[in-house]
Formats: structure tokens, C-alpha cells, sequence
């Protein structure tokens, strides 16, 4: 049935677009930083592992073991060197110093990169499909960016309520000063929590690459999409985001059904739609 | 005994400086006697960017609104423009007004929806309110879809007879919006509402506990420099003579470079989009062939502005020099001649102010 | 022979431009239990903060255990051994109990106490201990926050009106913890409001007022006018 295909591929459009926003949403939820380059960061992944696969001649997928670190440090050094400077009760340095930072990136990427479309190519596994019962079929690459998804936010939910990191970093973002009277470094613990922002990110800039065609200039949009998942699942929960990004994938693709030129402005309706109606999102942690 | 003591709003300096203001005016409205085509178009683009910049200024330095989707509504304003002198034969010059005030009357369900949203998520959410007009534009054939139209000719005749009469009309359409836009927010940063403004950006609960109404007067400020923007967004099509979704909506052109300008220049202060929007135009007169790289610079400076000097160039020179060109600010003139400067918007405490968070750095 | 643990001269604090403090000259030795006592507003949670590096600060000298700690960040005086339970609680909302008291040990000190020893002390923690931090009792979060602050084993323990908005009854109970807690050779300086309380418990007892130290002696030698003269200042 077309419908259920499309539905599908609504949902399993979801876990990236859950990925493209995990990283987003625990940045929030430590430091209340919102990243505006987030988005740039996500392309300059696909970049680097365009790079990568380019010169040692390696399938995408295998790129993530030179990616994920690379970015990771990245964050760390960008936390530190830059962000950490701008915390404080104001919001208007990080959003500028963030802004300043997404042209930054863009126009580096076009500069170095040119404008031209590129694509991760990952062989046969774009072409696999799963067959499902009536007749729907499933690719095997949809369907595995969508359990990377449901794994990383897993794992970030692991981290978070059974690590001593984890723990360390719900002090921080429950209370910076009293965080530092138990021994913690808040200024390197930002650079943790960037750093694996920045990790999933470039999972997610993998994703991407590999699944569509990109350019340096759709960054902010993914951002766009990262925010929405963000809210309509509701702040403070990965699993409501992994919902949200759900929700935002089906809206994008049945939109996108009507006339494909509705797809994102679809998406951006179901999203204001649901801002006006509950805007605490679906599935909101109340602390 | 209890002296009276003075309190003086302007300065020796600011009341001369406003005769040099005076004196400039005139010499821009004369201009089209003497300037040639690019003169006035270059003009032109320079009155847009003060004004625009200054507009989100008073959002986002004064009110606390950090807005990344003001070009929704030059978009608008260009849309409203194309849409009444073609479909309705309205004179162009009304219609840059009657676009503004379409804006303004967008601002409502639009200001509605995003203001939900608070702090830097309000950014974002401005941000896609913009993408959705942009996005719906690009499907109304009527208007020329995604790729856009021109002016038809019979409406740029409408406007003038000839063209060095039609670069003067917008030319001085331009000039009346800049001064009458600065007038607006001059005025109403001197007024009340200007300590209103102030006292929700530096704690939106301590003015609700002195009786701000904070969400009416930031709704407010957003209505008018929505419609002041729909207006300028009008004018710029009006220029370009040209309409597309992607040039009316851009995010680099209305608000990259805004941002950039505020932040440069001085973000808080009245001269600080003169000073932003000054370098911003002498820089591209020498990198703007480097294309990326220009960009890359602005983003660069931006950041490192930021970190090193939050209030820009602007908020340095009156922190430094005590030096204000618009008179916003009030001074304690104690008997004897001592004189203590409070400016009004100086919030040096309050940004520099090491939050008991404090993170320890590099 | 008595060892001086810490050590101020001409502490001075600031919030903001706002001077809090002008000058304290403090000492106390390893062992002791000092009560620091005085009006609102007279800078003592100020100090206990200034010690922990929380507060901007400048000073002749801060000695720690014979280090110089003053303009070192929070953390590294946490790792020094000086703990802090700060006032009002503040417990992490999002933290369980047990997580809370296991975040006190981020610092990895060495030393008697740990989740087993708490909970011996705080029996109560131990039944609560999957609940979040803010689900307690005034009382208990007390118990907890105390607790969390043991957890790091500190040479030093900084309490901040841990008698706050709590029951009588309660509070004594918490001070007889304290009295088990500072019997094993913790040292103590207590920020109290409850004058009475602190006396009993403290072997000497310094009253600041505003932001000055006033009076400082012996519980013992003090007689009640001259405490009430020196809180009061009339």
C-alpha cells in the first residue's frame, strides 16, 4: 500500500532527523546553549567524511571510525576556546558567537568544497530492501539509519543515568555552583558534553551524506529540523525527540506525497500547528 | 539644606553634533541634484541597512528579542508590493506604505505563534516562521513561483516618467523611511517606554514587579518594526524593480549582515548601527569580490567581537570616552559642577557581571 | 600539638561591585569546631563561600593545611579537602538521593566515609535512596546534603545554617550527627543563625557583623551581654 510506504519512510526519516537533534538537545539540557551552527556542524561532518572515504578509499560507514573522534575534539576545543567564554545569563553572546560561527562554516565549506552537490556513496547497501508483509518494502539504509538512532539515544540515556559522567553532568545542568563544590570542572565538563554532541553529529553528518544528495549551503535547515523534532517531542527527554522526529519525518513525507515541492513546508506547518495547540510538545519532562 | 540637583538629557557635545546631523540631512536630500545613478543607489542600500539594523536593534538590544526571521517581513513587504500595484493599480509609492502596514497586520498571528518561545529558541522559531512564508511564496504562481517576477513596465512608468526622476522618487522614499524609522526609535527609547524597554531586557521579572506589562510592549515593538520592515522589504523590491522567494526572504542579506552590523557596531546603542552599517559598506567596497572568504571574515569578526568586546565599537567608544551621539542617556549635574554620567542603557554591571557560575577558562 | 588547618588574614569579598566582606583575620586549628554566628546579612555564608572559591575575593593570605589556596577555582579546594554543605540544601533535582551522595565522592578522596557510612549515620537516606533528591523532607535533604558533602572526605567541613527552616526536634537530631561526624577528627567551621545551638557544640565561636569580626572567643568565656552587644552592635 503506498500510503503505508510512505508512512514508513516517515518514520524511518524520523531517526535521522532524532539524530540530527540529540546532540542539539543535550547541549540544551547541560549548558542551555542553542547552538545555531549546529546545522554547519552536521554538513562540515559530511564533509570530513567525504574527505576521508575520498582519500583512503573507504565506505562511508567505516569513515565514522576517523570522523566521530575528529569531531569530538573538535567540540571540546571549540567548547572551550569559544563557547565557555560566552556562558553566563545573557543569551545573546552564545546565539551571536553560534551565528558568527554557521556563516563561518558555510562559507569555509563552500570556499573549500565548491557548491556542488555531493553524496556519500555506500555500494550495495544502497540498493538492499527488506520485504515486508503487503507488499511494502523497506531499504535496508533507512532502516539502519533508524536503528543507529534508537541505539545512540539509548546509549546517550545510558550514559546519562548510569555513569558517574553521566551523573556529573545532570549536577552541571541542575546547578552549576553547587556542581563545583563537588570537585567538578564545569569548564571541561561543557567540553565533554560538546564533544559528544559533536560525536553524534558526525553519525548524523554520515547519515546524511549517505542518504541524500548535500551542499554547504542546507545546513540551517537541518538545524530547522533538529529544533523541530526538539519541540515537538518536548524538551528535556531523548526518547520524546526520537517521537518528535517521528512525527516530523511521517509529516514531511505525507506532505511530501500530495506535491514534493510541499515536503518541508509541510513539516514546518504540522510543527507550528503543534507549537500553537501543546506547546510543551508531546512528551515534555517536567522537573 | 537639600541643593536642587540637575538632570541634563544631552550633552555639549551631542547638541553640536545634532547640528552636524541637521546639516547632513540637508546635503542627502539634495543629493539626486548632484549624485549620478550608483551614488543613489549605493545611498539608498545604505538608508535600507541603517534602518533595518537599528529595527533590530531596538528587538533584540533594547526589548530582549533576538529575532533571526526579521526577513520574513521584508519579504512580505516585497510580496505586498508586487501583489497591490500589479493586481490593485496602486500607486508604487502608496503601496510601499500599505505594505508595511500588511506586514505589521502579519506580525499578529505571527508574533502570536512565536512568541511561545523564549530566548534563543524564540531565534529559531522566528527563523521558521520566515522558511514557512518563504516556502508558501514559492508556490504562488501568480507571483512567479519559485523563480519570482519583474515589475511590469506600466507600474515602473507609474511610479516616474523618466528614470533619473524615478531613482530621485526612491531615492527620497528611502531617505523619508530611514529618518522617519530613527525618529520613531528615537523617540521611543527617550520616552518611558525606552526605560520600559530597558528594564525587561536586564530582568524580565523585575519589570513585571514595577508594573511592565512585558508581554504588550514586546508585542507591540515587534508589530511596529514589522511593519517598519514590510516597508523598507517594499522599498528594496520597489529598487530592484525584481521579486524571488529566495532574494525577499534571505536569511544572509536581512539578517546575516543586520546581525553583523548590530553586533559590530554596538548592539544597545543608537549609534551603533551607523557605525556597523558604515564599516559593513567599506569593507565591501574592498573584500566583497573575495566572495567565501569576505563572508568567512564577517563571521570571524562577528565571533571575536562577541568574545572581546560585547558591546562593539559603539559601546567602546562610550564607555572610553563617554562619547554618545544620540542623547539617550541622563546626567547628574551635582551643585559645584560635579558631573556623574549615567547612561541609560549602560549595563555594564549587568553583562560583565561574573555569574556565580563562574567557568574557569583558558 | 595543635596544628592551624586554615588560616585567613584580611579577607576581603565582593558580589559584584558590592563588598561583603572587609578583612577578616580566622583561624582554626585541626579538630576544632568553630561557630560562626551573626545577624543577616553580616557576610558569614560569604566567608564559608570565599573559602570554597566561589565568591571573587581578595586577600593578605588563605592558607589551607599549609597551601595557599586563595584564587585557586572550587574544584581544585574541593580536591584539597575542604567540603562545603551549602545553604538552603541544594540538592540536584535531577539526581536520585544515592546519586547525590555518590556525586559527593566525584573528587575520589580517600577516607572513612562512604555510601555504607552515610547511610549508617543517616539511616533514613538509605530507605529513601532511590527517590529523587527533592522529594525529601527538610530534614532529610539536610541529612543528604550533609551527607553528600561527607562524601568527599573532607579534612575540612563547611557548614551554611544547617538549622534553616528545620524543626526543633530535627535539628537537634542533626546536630547529634554532627557531634558523631566531627568526633572523628573532622574539623568544623558552622555558619549558625540559632546562636544557642551553636554554642554547644562549638569549642570557639567567632560573631561577624557586617562583614567584620566582632567578637571572638571561647563559649565559655563569652558572656551572653557581650555576644548579644557584639550580633547586635548597640
Amino acid at each position: 500500500m503506498d500510503l503505508a510506504a510512505t508512512l514508513l519512510d516517515g518514520v524511518l526519516l524520523g531517526g535521522l532527523y532524532a539524530l540530527f537533534a540529540a546532540g542539539l538537545s543535550l547541549i540544551f539540557g547541560v549548558m542551555r546553549l542553542v547552538n545555531i551552527a549546529h546545522g554547519d556542524l552536521i554538513l562540515l561532518s559530511a564533509f570530513v567524511a567525504l574527505t576521508v572515504t575520498t582519500y583512503f578509499r573507504i565506505h562511508p560507514l567505516f569513515s565514522l571510525l576517523l570522523v566521530v573522534p575528529l569531531m569530538a575534539i573538535l567540540g571540546y576545543a571549540l567548547q572551550r576556546a569559544v563557547f565557555n567564554r560566552t556562558l553566563g545569563e545573557d543569551i545573546l553572546p552564545p546565539l551571536l558567537v553560534s551565528f558568527g560561527l554557521s556563516v563561518f562554516l558555510q562559507n569555509a565549506l563552500l570556499q573549500i568544497f565548491r557548491a556542488d552537490s555531493q553524496r556519500l556513496h555506500a555500494g550495495p547497501l544502497e540498493t538492499w530492501h527488506i520485504d515486508l508483509p503487503f507488499g511494502i518494502t523497506m531499504g535496508a539504509l533507512p532502516f539502519l539509519m533508524f536503528i543507529v538512532a534508537v541505539l545512540v539515544i539509548g546509549g546517550l540515556q545510558l550514559l546519562l543515568y548510569r555513569t558517574a559522567l553521566g551523573r556529573a553532568l545532570r549536577a552541571v545542568s541542575d546547578d552549576g555552583e553547587i556542581a563545583q563544590l563537588m570537585g567538578i570542572n564545569n569548564a571541561h565538563l561543557y567540553g565533554v558534553a560538546m564533544a559528544i554532541s559533536l560525536a553524534v553529529v558526525s553519525v548524523a553528518g554520515v547519515f546524511l551524506g549517505i542518504r541524500a544528495n548535500f551542499d554547504p549551503s542546507i545546513g540551517p535547515t537541518r538545524l530547522i529540523f533538529a529544533f523541530e523534532a526538539i519541540i515537538i517531542g518536548g524538551l528535556g527527554d531523548l526518547w520524546g525527540t526520537l517521537a518528535g522526529g517521528v512525527i516530523l519525518g511521517v509529516a514531511q513525507t505525507l506532505g511530501g506525497r500530495i506535491n514534493p515541492g510541499y515536503q518541508i513546508l509541510a513539516g514546518h506547518l504540522v510543527f507550528l500547528a503543534i507549537l500553537t495547540v501543546r506547546p510543551q510538545g508531546f512528551f515534555p519532562r517536567t522537573r | 539644606m537639600i541643593e536642587r540637583i540637575q538632570v541634563e538629557r544631552s550633552s555639549r557635545a551631542s547638541r553640536f553634533l545634532a547640528v552636524v546631523g541637521l546639516f547632513l540631512l540637508g546635503l542627502l536630500i539634495a543629493a539626486p541634484l548632484f549624485g549620478n545613478r550608483s551614488i543613489l543607489y549605493l545611498l539608498v542600500e545604505i538608508f535600507v541597512y541603517i534602518a533595518l539594523a537599528s529595527l533590530w536593534n531596538l528587538l533584540a538590544g533594547y526589548t530582549g528579542l533576538v529575532s533571526i526571521g526579521q526577513q520574513a517581513f521584508v519579504g512580505l513587504g516585497g510580496y505586498s508590493l508586487f501583489a497591490l500595484t500589479i493586481f490593485t493599480g496602486m500607486p508604487p509609492l502608496v503601496a510601499v506604505l500599505v505594505a508595511g502596514i500588511i506586514s505589521a497586520l502579519f506580525a499578529i498571528p505571527t508574533g502570536f505563534v512565536v512568541f511561545r518561545f523564549k530566548g534563543a529558541y524564540f531565534a529559531i522559531g522566528s527563523w521558521v516562521v520566515a522558511e514557512v512564508y518563504r516556502l508558501t511564496f514559492a508556490q504562488v504562481s501568480a507571483l512567479g513561483g519559485g523563480s519570482g517576477t519583474s515589475l511590469p513596465v506600466e507600474i515602473v512608468r507609474h511610479i516616474a516618467n523618466s528614470r533619473a526622476e524615478r531613482d530621485s522618487v526612491i531615492y527620497w522614499t528611502g531617505l523619508a523611511i530611514v529618518v522617519g524609522v530613527l525618529m520613531v526609535i528615537y523617540l521611543i527609547l527617550r520616552s518611558r517606554w525606552g526605560l520600559a524597554l530597558t528594564a525587561i531586557r536586564d530582568s524580565e521579572a523585575a519589570a513585571e514587579s514595577v508594573g511592565v506589562d512585558n508581554y504588550r510592549t514586546k508585542f507591540l515593538i515587534y508589530f511596529l518594526a514589522a511593519g517598519a520592515t514590510g516597508s523598507i522589504g517594499a522599498l528594496i523590491s520597489l529598487q530592484k524593480l525584481r521579486i524571488s522567494p529566495d532574494a525577499a526572504f534571505s536569511v544572509n542579506d536581512w539578517t546575516a549582515f543586520v546581525i553583523f552590523i548590530v553586533v559590530i557596531g554596538g548592539i544597545g546603542r543608537m549609534e551603533g548601527p551607523f557605525i556597523g552599517t558604515i564599516l559593513f559598506f567599506i569593507l565591501r567596497e574592498f573584500f566583497a569580490d573575495l566572495g567565501s572568504w569576505y563572508l568567512m571574515f564577517l563571521g570571524l569578526f562577528a565571533i571575536v567581537t562577541m568574545l572581546i568586546m560585547p558591546k562593539g565599537i559603539a559601546g567602546w567608544l562610550a564607555e572610553r570616552f563617554d562619547l554618545q551621539i544620540f542623547p539617550l542617556g541622563r546626567r547628574i549635574i551635582l551643585p559645584k559642577g560635579k558631573q556623574i554620567a549615567f547612561s541609560q542603557f549602560d549595563t555594564s554591571e549587568t553583562s560583565e557581571r561574573r555569574s556565580t557560575t563562574k567557568v574557569n577558562d583558558d | 600539638m595543635p596544628v592551624k588547618l586554615l588560616e585567613t588574614r584580611g579577607l576581603i569579598a565582593f558580589y559584584g561591585d558590592f563588598q561583603a566582606l572587609f578583612g577578616i583575620d580566622f583561624q582554626i586549628e585541626s579538630g576544632e569546631t568553630i561557630a560562626v554566628i551573626g545577624s543577616n546579612g553580616a557576610g558569614k555564608s560569604t566567608f564559608l563561600k570565599s573559602l570554597v572559591g566561589l565568591v571573587r575575593t581578595k586577600a593578605e593570605t588563605i592558607s589551607f593545611d599549609g597551601q595557599a589556596i586563595w584564587g585557586k577555582p572550587a574544584y581544585r579546594i574541593i580536591d584539597q579537602g575542604i567540603s562545603l554543605v551549602p545553604e538552603g540544601r541544594r540538592l540536584f533535582p535531577s539526581l536520585t538521593v544515592e546519586e547525590n551522595l555518590s556525586i559527593g565522592a566525584y573528587s575520589r578522596r580517600k577516607g572513612p566515609w562512604d555510601l555504607e557510612a552515610v547511610y549508617t549515620v543517616f539511616p533514613v537516606l538509605k530507605e529513601k535512596r532511590t527517590l529523587p533528591g527533592t522529594a525529601l523532607s527538610g530534614g532529610q535533604q539536610q541529612m543528604a546534603a550533609l551527607g553528600r558533602a561527607l562524601m568527599a572526605n573532607p579534612k575540612l567541613l563547611l557548614c551554611d545554617e544547617i538549622s534553616l527552616g528545620l524543626a526543633p526536634i530535627v535539628i537537634r537530631e542533626i546536630y547529634e550527627q554532627l557531634e558523631r561526624i566531627t568526633a572523628n577528627e573532622t574539623t568544623v567551621i558552622l555558619v549558625e543563625q540559632d546562636v544557642k545551638q551553636a554554642m554547644t557544640v562549638a569549642d570557639r565561636v567567632y560573631c561577624f557583623r557586617e562583614g567584620r569580626v566582632v567578637l571572638e572567643g571561647r563559649p565559655t568565656e563569652l558572656g551572653r551581654e557581650q555576644i548579644t552587644k557584639a550580633y547586635f552592635g548597640v
